[in-house]
């Protein structure tokens, strides 16, 4: 069964074209589309929705043609918008009442779901207040109860991370993947942050261009193997440098706070690009000293350079295939043997994005390998174009990091 | 008297404390899950008349915060009064008739209605717009005409509301004052015609105006100034050329701004007096044009009101 079918989709407006010729086949489940800016992302949803005919080619959704039943998908479908669309002086109770009604339902079961859905997206008191003095995150929230609030089969999510913080971030990812294992509602996630969608999507579909890039399963190749994500110190810490170090680095943490986990972990990744940079540049690289010694302990570590390691501030990051619990020890005890801080240690798992990199790098690094092997095997038919080799590795790089203040900061360019 | 306190605090302290924690497993709120929707879904209509009713109670302030209810509410309470006063003079002194005409109340209230249309027309699209909520709209059954249809209807409701209430108590007044049943119940009855016309082209050109301006002070001063610049405009014109003797202008004259022309059409159609100079009444040519031009401007509204939202959807 599919939840949403395009066949030979266009839709050109006099100057551009928004989509050309998409096929798709979405199954139920939690499905992202990812796509840059004016990848043609919103024109498909509002085809979807029946609100604009496409050029040529057909859709259906939930089994429904587009072009003859919109009104019949808008009673089944939800959409929350990527902008503000909340009125500032009524509460939120009201305003999804008011929606709750729009879709069709009788004034009582209006009121009954209204109160389910504010609960279940995490509004309880504020709800009675005006929307007016909600902030970003629980705005977020009731614009997701509105597009919930009749129970649809099928709800349209637009960038709905979009403005909200980590935490909140976390939080509406975690929801979206409610709305799918709790509520039994299908969901069309869209973002442009290609990280966010590989933890909460079932499905991922790349469009560009208004192109169908790529279609796959997520779990086919981010779940494959574990990696282990291991940020060691050039040296032991000996408190000498670490004093010497501090004005410095604290004058300079505003500027990278972002890459940071907390305000520790600034100061000690800024003290040894100092020490390494300035001070000392003949010392030892500790991460490429613990790479050799684990090489030589008999696990798989990737190539600098390779995948996030072209971060800044990421060069102190070794990858390390995890192939059971031993490999925690092996990795602990060398780091103590070779007398290095270790700043973190935490489990990865393959990234989207991995997909789209370069055969160079996958020749040297064997998580990639890995991925690329197994991809042809789980991408459907239809995606199976010759496109998405070097220009999709060229525009979906990841220019964020991976620590937890970044949240899904993987963004497409 | 710091002494005294501690023994009690402390006290208090000892006796709540173990009675507290078992209170709050208690208290929890049980998650029941999620229940499916199964019952009806009323579609398309139901979900147009919705929005009609919020938007006729949101033109009252009802159903919405308190201070939105207060101008609404007082400029009903002020076009009401004239109506009770006049009541109450015919049923005192024995009058023959009202002192007012039915069809010229819209009119002497001009002001007043304008102010109205000026509050009340914004309040009900430009928030949508200024917010985005229409794209909320538009995802849902109803289709873009489905959305201007209801919101004209129920501004147009609105303003008959306004309008028609007070000629009731006139109504009603006139039969307690004994004024004739045959003659009130007449004028009553172009009165109502008066107000139907006058609401649903005044809502039309208030509801466009403050669709073109999503800033709702805008919209205010832009409907505002729509309705009386050019009646007053026209009316000034009006005197001008009477003085110089064209008589036959002056109606034409009254076609170019909403006062002056629903003026014109009941004192053609609806017999009534008029506040043209030298109570000149349109030609029966004049009279037809009147007549176009009202249903143009009505149907321009409602259209350019379609062409606007087709914009202004996702």
């Amino acid at each position: 069964m599919t939840v949403i079918a395009t066949e030979s989709l266009s839709k050109r407006y006099p100057r551009v074209t928004a989509l050309d010729r998409l096929n798709l086949g979405i199954a139920p489940g939690v499905t992202g589309l990812v796509g840059a800016n004016g990848a043609g992302k919103s024109t498909l949803i509002k085809i979807l929705l029946g609100l604009a005919p496409a050029t040529e080619g057909s859709a259906s959704v939930l089994g429904m043609d587009v072009r003859v039943d919109g009104a019949r998908i808008r009673e089944r479908v939800g959409y929350m918008p990527e902008h503000d669309c909340l009125p500032p002086d009524v509460s939120a109770t009201e305003f999804v009442v008011h929606m709750a009604r729009m879709s069709g339902l009788p004034p009582t079961a209006a009121r009954e779901r209204t109160a389910d859905t504010l609960r279940h997206v995490g509004l309880y008191e504020e709800r009675y207040r005006p929307i007016g003095g909600y902030s970003t995150g629980m705005k977020q929230r009731v614009k997701l109860a509105q597009a919930l609030v009749h129970d649809p089969d099928l709800v349209f999510l637009d960038e709905p991370t979009n403005g909200l913080d980590p935490v909140g971030r976390d939080d509406m990812l975690g929801l979206i993947r409610r709305v799918h294992t709790d509520f039994g509602i299908s969901v069309l996630v869209t973002s442009h942050l290609l990280g966010e969608l590989e933890r909460t999507c079932d499905h991922v579909v790349i469009i560009d261009g208004g192109k169908l890039l790529r279609s796959s399963s997520t779990a086919d190749f981010t779940q494959a193997t574990a990696t282990l994500a291991v940020e060691v110190t050039d040296y032991a810490e000996t408190p000498a440098t670490a004093g010497s170090n501090e004005t410095p680095a604290n004058a300079e943490q505003p500027a990278n706070a972002e890459h940071t986990a907390n305000a520790e972990h600034t100061a000690n990744a800024e003290a040894h690009e100092h020490t390494a940079n300035s001070e000392q540049p003949a010392r030892l690289d500790g991460a490429a000293a613990l790479r050799e010694a684990l090489t030589a302990a008999g696990l798989r570590v990737a190539a600098p350079g390779s995948g996030e390691q072209t971060l800044p501030g990421a060069g102190h990051l070794v990858m390390v295939d995890a192939a059971d619990e031993s490999t925690y020890d092996i990795v602990r005890d060398t780091v103590v043997e070779l007398g290095l801080g270790l700043v973190r240690m935490e489990q990865r798992r393959h990234r989207i994005a991995e997909v789209f990199q370069d055969d160079p790098q996958s020749a040297t690094d064997p998580a990639a390998t890995d991925s690329a092997t197994t991809d042809p095997a789980t991408t459907d038919p239809a995606a199976t174009e010759p496109t998405a080799g070097p220009t999709a590795a060229g525009r979906l790089t990841e220019s964020g990091g991976r620590d937890d203040t970044e949240g899904g900061g993987s963004h497409v360019r | 008297m710091s002494a005294d306190p501690t023994p009690g605090a402390s006290g208090s302290t000892a006796a709540t404390g173990p009675v507290a924690p078992p209170r709050t497993p208690a208290a929890s709120i049980h998650n029941i899950g999620y229940r499916k929707y199964d019952g009806e879904r009323l579609g398309r209509g139901y979900a147009m008349r919705s929005l009609f009713v919020q938007s006729l109670r949101g033109a009252y302030g009802l159903g919405r915060s308190a201070k939105s209810k207060v101008l609404p509410m007082v400029l009903f309470g002020v076009v009401l009064a004239p109506s009770l006063i006049m009541v109450a003079i015919a049923v005192a002194t024995d009058a023959k008739e009202l002192p007012a005409e039915y069809t010229a109340y819209p009119l002497i209230m001009l002001p007043l209605i304008g102010l109205y249309v000026a509050a009340m027309a914004p309040q009900s699209v430009s928030r949508d717009l200024r917010f985005r909520t229409t794209p909320l709209y538009f995802s849902r059954p109803i289709e873009r005409t489905d959305y201007v249809i209801a919101k004209y209807s129920a501004m147009s409701v609105a303003l008959l509301i306004f309008v028609g209430t007070p000629m009731l108590v006139m109504y009603v007044g006139g039969l307690l004052a004994k004024l004739g049943f045959v003659d009130q119940t007449k004028g009553f009855a172009l009165g109502l015609v008066m107000a139907l016309v006058f609401s649903v082209l005044h809502a039309g050109i208030g509801l466009l105006v403050a669709a073109v301006t999503p800033r709702r002070g805008f919209g205010v001063a832009a409907i505002i100034g729509v309705l009386t610049i050019p009646y007053f405009a026209t009316t000034i014109m009006q005197f001008i050329v009477y003085d110089e003797g064209s008589r036959e202008a002056v109606s034409w004259l009254g076609l170019a701004s909403p006062g002056t022309l629903m003026d014109g059409f009941q004192s053609k159609f609806l017999d009534g007096s008029t506040d043209f100079p030298g109570s000149i009444v349109p030609s029966n040519t004049a009279g037809i044009c009147y007549l176009l031009v009202i249903a143009a401007v009505i149907a321009g509204s409602y259209l350019l009101l379609n062409a606007r939202y087709r914009k202004a959807g996702l």
